[in-house]
């Protein structure tokens, strides 16, 4: 287990109830989808294993060192003044790594991600996939064993979010952390995870813990198959019942 | 086709409302004293010229002087104000009060603390009275208008609070900063002429004291010319600032 989250609840001073009670467990490497309709309190249980936020009640349980969670928010979250390089380098040097250690594995985790030679490129100057990509990199760098990415490819196209899906789940196949995403998407979720957790409306609760059948990363025409498309439409069930419940 | 008739038009509205001027006075008969004719104000800038370029000099030379003043102590208060909730509480009524009170108010008691033989430094006091609000308040809201989600980057990562402001927040307030300097050097500028007036003396002999001079023996045309000077200095002074914000967010943001 690297991170969990037991009858966590929370609420928001004038706005009511907004997550739970709901239990998690996230396994080592293991790649789980959340998903539920919005305002359920997906990206709230997604801040409360990072730690950016506290439950009212309920407890919390993380790996509490440093750069052992990472996050990759829905936009790409760069800093405009510095270079893609500088971007990725940050997290290694808030945490005291020298500058010339910290830009050499910031070099390789923009190589790891398809962006060798972007390194001085500035995010005004990538396109929104590329800087989705030195988000990833930014997040990878410090070998995070829990990655928790918030509807990470919303903004972006359909053929570049099919296309950084694989990129994820190829960079998890080298590095094995433990994946937490959230999404609004059933079919990404049943692509990407192994497992798919489905939120009911909110106060969210838990409404279908479905397993994903089939290898990490997805096989060419993954998405035709017979199971592909059963799973999908489980996950679908559960969640019109969760909205409806 | 397009860019040419960007330029033009405001020439030609120019061009316009200065013949509607010459033909009108002439017509009319003003007396010169009263208005002068465009062509009456030309000649006295063609005579005034090399003096006139001089007290433009020695305005702009003094309202960027303020200009480095404001700038310095502005940032530094910012800086302080950021770190500390209870200072910016404290601080803030306080810079309300300077902002809001006319320059011209406060202006004979700067002149008499500057001492009545150097009115060139109650005037950079003045001016920089005046610049210092909007690079203050630019950079205090900068400092705070960090994207949240890198706040909580940082936050994830253990930065500590001297981190985040070196590494996070002086730098998301770069802008913000960028666009004070250019409102302060506005202000700084229109400071310097309020100042000049109240000081009055020819110990600065700047744009304003031309104007009151011209003014003391009823030369109007001569007033003109050096109120066209004083047009020119600010409509430069201005470029000058769009151009180098610019240059300024081109540096931060790499584009």
């Amino acid at each position: 287990m690297v991170a969990a989250l037991s009858s966590v609840e929370v609420a928001y001073p004038g706005r009511g109830q907004a997550l739970g009670p709901f239990d998690l467990t996230v396994a080592e490497g293991e790649v789980l989808a959340l998903v539920g309709p919005s305002g359920c309190g997906k990206s709230t249980a997604l801040r409360l294993l990072a730690g950016l936020e506290a439950p009212t009640r309920g407890t919390v349980t993380r790996t509490p060192g440093r750069g052992e969670t990472a996050v990759v928010f829905q936009a790409p979250t760069l800093a405009p003044w510095l270079t893609a390089r500088a971007n990725v380098a940050l997290p290694l040097e808030l945490s005291g790594v020298p500058a010339a250690e910290a830009a050499r594995r910031a070099d390789e985790a923009l190589a790891r991600v398809g962006l060798a030679g972007a390194e001085t490129a500035r995010p005004a100057q990538l396109s929104g996939g590329m800087a989705m990509r030195v988000s990833l990199a930014r997040a990878l760098v410090t070998g995070p064993k829990l990655l928790l990415l918030d509807e990470p490819f919303a903004a972006l196209d359909e053929i570049t979010r099919r296309a950084l899906a694989d990129d994820v789940l190829k960079l998890w196949a080298t590095l094995r952390p433990a994946i937490v995403f959230v999404t609004h998407n059933v079919e990404e979720a049943v692509y990407m995870a192994s497992r798919v957790v489905v939120m009911s409306r909110g106060p969210g609760r838990l409404a279908g813990d479905i397993a994903v059948a089939g290898a990490l990363p997805r096989p060419d025409g993954f998405r035709t198959t017979a199971e592909f498309r059963a799973t999908v439409e489980t996950v679908s069930d559960a969640l019109a019942q969760g909205i409806a419940a | 086709m397009n860019r040419l008739a960007q330029i033009a038009a405001p020439l030609a509205l120019i061009a316009l409302l200065l013949t509607a001027w010459e033909l009108a006075c002439r017509m009319l008969e003003v007396p010169t004293f009263l208005l002068p004719a465009p062509s009456a104000i030309g000649v006295a800038l063609a005579a005034d010229w090399p003096a006139l370029l001089r007290s433009a000099w020695n305005t702009l030379a003094m309202a960027l002087m303020a200009l480095a003043v404001a700038s310095v102590l502005a940032q530094l208060l910012a800086l302080a104000t950021a770190l500390s909730t209870t200072l910016e509480r404290a601080v803030r009524p306080l810079a309300v009060v300077l902002q809001v009170t006319p320059v011209v108010a406060i202006a004979p008691l700067v002149l008499i603390w500057a001492g009545l033989d150097h009115p060139g430094r109650a005037i950079v006091a003045l001016a920089a009275v005046v610049a210092f609000f909007p690079i203050f308040s630019g950079a205090l809201t900068g400092l705070k208008s960090a994207d949240p989600d890198l706040e909580r980057l940082f936050h994830l990562y253990g930065a500590g609070r001297v981190q985040r402001l070196l590494r996070l927040r002086l730098p998301s307030a770069v802008p913000f900063m960028l666009e004070g300097h250019k409102v302060a050097a506005g202000l700084a500028v229109i400071g310097a002429v309020v100042a000049e007036f109240v000081a009055g003396s020819g110990g600065a002999q700047g744009l304003a004291w031309r104007i009151l001079e011209a003014g003391n023996r009823l030369q109007t045309a001569r007033m003109f010319a050096a109120l066209v000077a004083l047009g020119i200095l600010g409509a430069a002074l201005h470029a000058a600032l769009e151009h180098a914000e610019k240059a300024g967010l081109r540096w931060w943001r790499g584009r």
